[in-house]
């Protein structure tokens, strides 16, 4: 925002994410990429044009329904993580369900099912502090589908990891897709990009390629 | 739901122990002053209360005073024989009356004197001064009907004539007369001097006898010796206490015999004491004194809500990326406050259930205090007024639900605003926080 004049960061991009899919965004900074990345979140609305999940369009929600829509549809995965660290891995991989309002014995039941697929249940109890960066990404995975959500979004999910975990992440996150699951992954390396089904790339607001492999 | 709220927050808290402690700190140190002040309040007040109390919530004293020298012309003043009748056959309402003669005098008995009071009374002098009997007994109807030389000692006036032995049948002499001793008292405390129109009375050197007697023996002059100076006064009784049945009629009472004895003393040579009224007025001053002590722990309380703002505050700013976090998993705007009031909520809850407990030490400290301070400090201590002296804190049973209530009100009211502004907070702004 400059003096009040609305700056448009996207501009006539539109595109279809059918179920199942797996799709990388990228572009260089200043693309659009965030506030494209804001849009599919549910964290921002688009000042003109539809942003229709599963039906419903995005821009005519409330400041509540977007929450709950974040709660109950999609799952987060940031570059840092972004764990609660006063809570316990069970306890972070819960926090969906808590604010929409799902929390119950069989959810409960599938959270430590979810620890476990990702191979942690034997650190349950453990604050993220005590975990290895590699182990907080795969907390913040179980996190993102304990609300079986619509898709997953991913924003530079390997950004703070190693090569050798990195690929661990990326296994997993393939396997998910594989399983089902549609998956939008942010990205700025191409070699990352390869491994999705389909690439987006963004330029100065406006879409620039749309391919898929 | 809200449990599990309640779980996250204390949770929360207790991630920065010192800091939480701090702010529990200023909470209980409200709530604890709180109970503190108001139990002191009561101790004080009570202590005025019952000395008030002492004198008989259902007496009126009416009191002859010597009046100044101007007003008197023959040396005679005072209340008379027949005020007494008159106020006994006017005023219906009066269920004791109860005459009495008071002179210094000196005591002997064999080679043993002292100077104590000779009291001129009647058989209720006991029952309404509340004196209990310790041997023998009091005063009789039909001691006063004959005029009988008996008299009755208080405890120390018998120690001091009699030291070692059983003072009931012997003979004390009195202005020159013989008294035969038919009962001793137990000791009693003082009872209190208030506002000036009532000294203090001790009734520890006493000795009792018909006042029929002392009228008949004695007389009604006083003899006053100064250096330079020599004069004689007439008094026919010292003073009236008189006893109504019920505590309504005392007022009303107390009325009538202004009127009646004003009627007849045209100079102001008496003065009335109601003990209810002064017990009306102390209740009043009681109730002033505790509301000034409620707004001085009212106001430490209010410094602890600060900083339970403070801290809020801080905290907001320092967890934005947090709140960030829940934001994008799905919290709502009223999640986000009501995470902030319940953490706030806690912080004033511990503060208060400490601060109640520290309240209910207020007794044992005060008094281990006092002791403390009597052993180290005496002399300052004994220029202290008895009353604050031996002040001993009463627990106002109600001040434990107040302070708990208002800690807690605290909480939530200084809660608020740090809570609302962290729900304000952008969530997009507020995950790129650092």
């Amino acid at each position: 925002m400059l003096s009040g004049e609305t700056v448009h960061a996207l501009r006539g991009v539109s595109f279809d994410v059918p179920e199942g899919d797996f799709i990388s965004i990228m572009g260089p900074s200043g693309s659009g990429k965030s506030t494209l990345l804001n849009l599919l979140g549910c964290l921002d609305r688009p000042t003109s044009g539809h942003f229709l999940l599963g039906g419903d369009d995005v821009a005519r929600m409330n400041d509540d329904q977007l929450a709950e829509t974040r709660a109950r549809r999609i799952g987060f995965v940031f570059q840092s993580y972004n764990l609660l660290p006063a809570l316990s891995v069970v306890e972070n991989i819960e926090v969906p369900l808590y604010y929409g309002g799902q929390l119950n014995a069989a959810t409960r039941a599938r959270s430590l099912e979810l620890a476990h697929m990702v191979g942690l249940e034997s650190r349950l109890g453990h604050r993220p502090a005590q975990l290895s960066g590699g182990q907080q990404q795969r907390v913040a995975i179980a996190r993102s589908l304990v609300n079986d959500p619509k898709f997953i979004l991913a924003d530079e999910p390997t950004g703070n990891l190693d090569s050798k975990t990195t690929e661990e992440i990326l296994e997993l996150l393939q396997r998910l897709n594989d399983e089902g699951r549609t998956i939008i992954m942010v990205t700025h390396e191409p070699d990352v990009a390869e491994l999705t089904r389909r690439t987006i790339v963004l330029h100065d607001g406006k879409l620039q390629s749309d391919e898929r492999r | 739901m809200w449990w599990r709220t309640i779980q996250l927050s204390i949770k929360s808290v207790l991630l920065h122990p010192l800091r939480s402690a701090l702010t529990i700190l200023g909470i209980f140190i409200g709530v604890a002053s709180v109970i503190w002040l108001l139990a002191m309040g009561e101790g004080i007040g009570k202590a005025a209360q019952e000395q008030i109390a002492s004198l008989g919530a259902l007496n009126i004293i009416v009191r002859t005073v010597k009046p100044s020298s101007d007003d008197v012309e023959d040396g005679s003043y005072g209340l008379t024989r027949s005020d007494y009748v008159r106020l006994v056959a006017t005023i219906p309402t009066i269920t004791k009356a109860l005459p009495i003669r008071i002179l210094a005098q000196e005591f002997r008995y064999q080679t043993r004197s002292f100077e104590g009071r000779l009291v001129g009374c009647t058989p209720d002098y006991a029952d309404v001064t509340r004196l209990k009997l310790d041997r023998g007994r009091f005063l009789s109807d039909a001691d006063l009907d004959r005029e009988r030389n008996y008299c009755v000692l208080a405890h120390e006036s018998a120690e001091r004539l009699f030291p070692s032995g059983n003072a009931i049948g012997k003979d004390i002499m009195v202005d020159e007369q013989f008294y035969t001793v038919v009962g001793v008292m137990q000791p009693r405390a003082p009872s209190a001097g208030i506002g000036g129109s009532l000294a203090a009375e001790d009734y520890s050197r006493d000795v009792y006898v018909p006042i029929t007697t002392l009228w008949r023996r004695i007389g009604d002059m006083i003899v006053v010796t100064k250096p330079g100076q020599f004069q004689r006064d007439w008094v026919e009784v010292t003073q009236i206490t008189l006893q109504v049945a019920e505590r309504n009629d005392v007022l009303r009472t107390a009325d009538l015999v202004r009127t009646t004895i004003e009627n007849e003393h045209s100079f102001s040579d008496y003065g009335v004491t109601v003990p209810l009224e002064l017990l009306q007025q102390a209740e009043t001053t009681r109730l002033m004194f505790i509301l000034f002590l409620g707004l001085i722990a009212a106001i430490s309380l209010v410094v602890g809500g600060i900083g339970i703002m403070n801290i809020m505050l801080a905290t907001v700013t320092e967890r934005t990326h947090e709140i960030g976090i829940r934001r994008a998993l799905g919290a709502k705007r009223q999640d986000i406050t009501r995470q902030f009031l319940i953490e706030s909520t806690v912080l004033s809850l511990a503060g208060g259930l400490s601060g109640v407990i520290g309240g209910l030490f207020c007794r044992p400290l005060t008094l281990f205090m006092r002791d403390q301070l009597e052993r180290w400090f005496p002399d300052q201590m004994a220029t202290l007024p008895d009353l604050i002296r031996t002040m001993e804190p009463q627990l106002v049973s109600w001040s434990i639900p107040l302070a708990f209530v208002i800690s807690l009100a605290v909480g939530i009211l200084f809660g608020v605003y740090p809570a609302l502004r962290a729900a304000q907070l952008d969530p997009i702004e507020a995950l790129r926080h650092a």
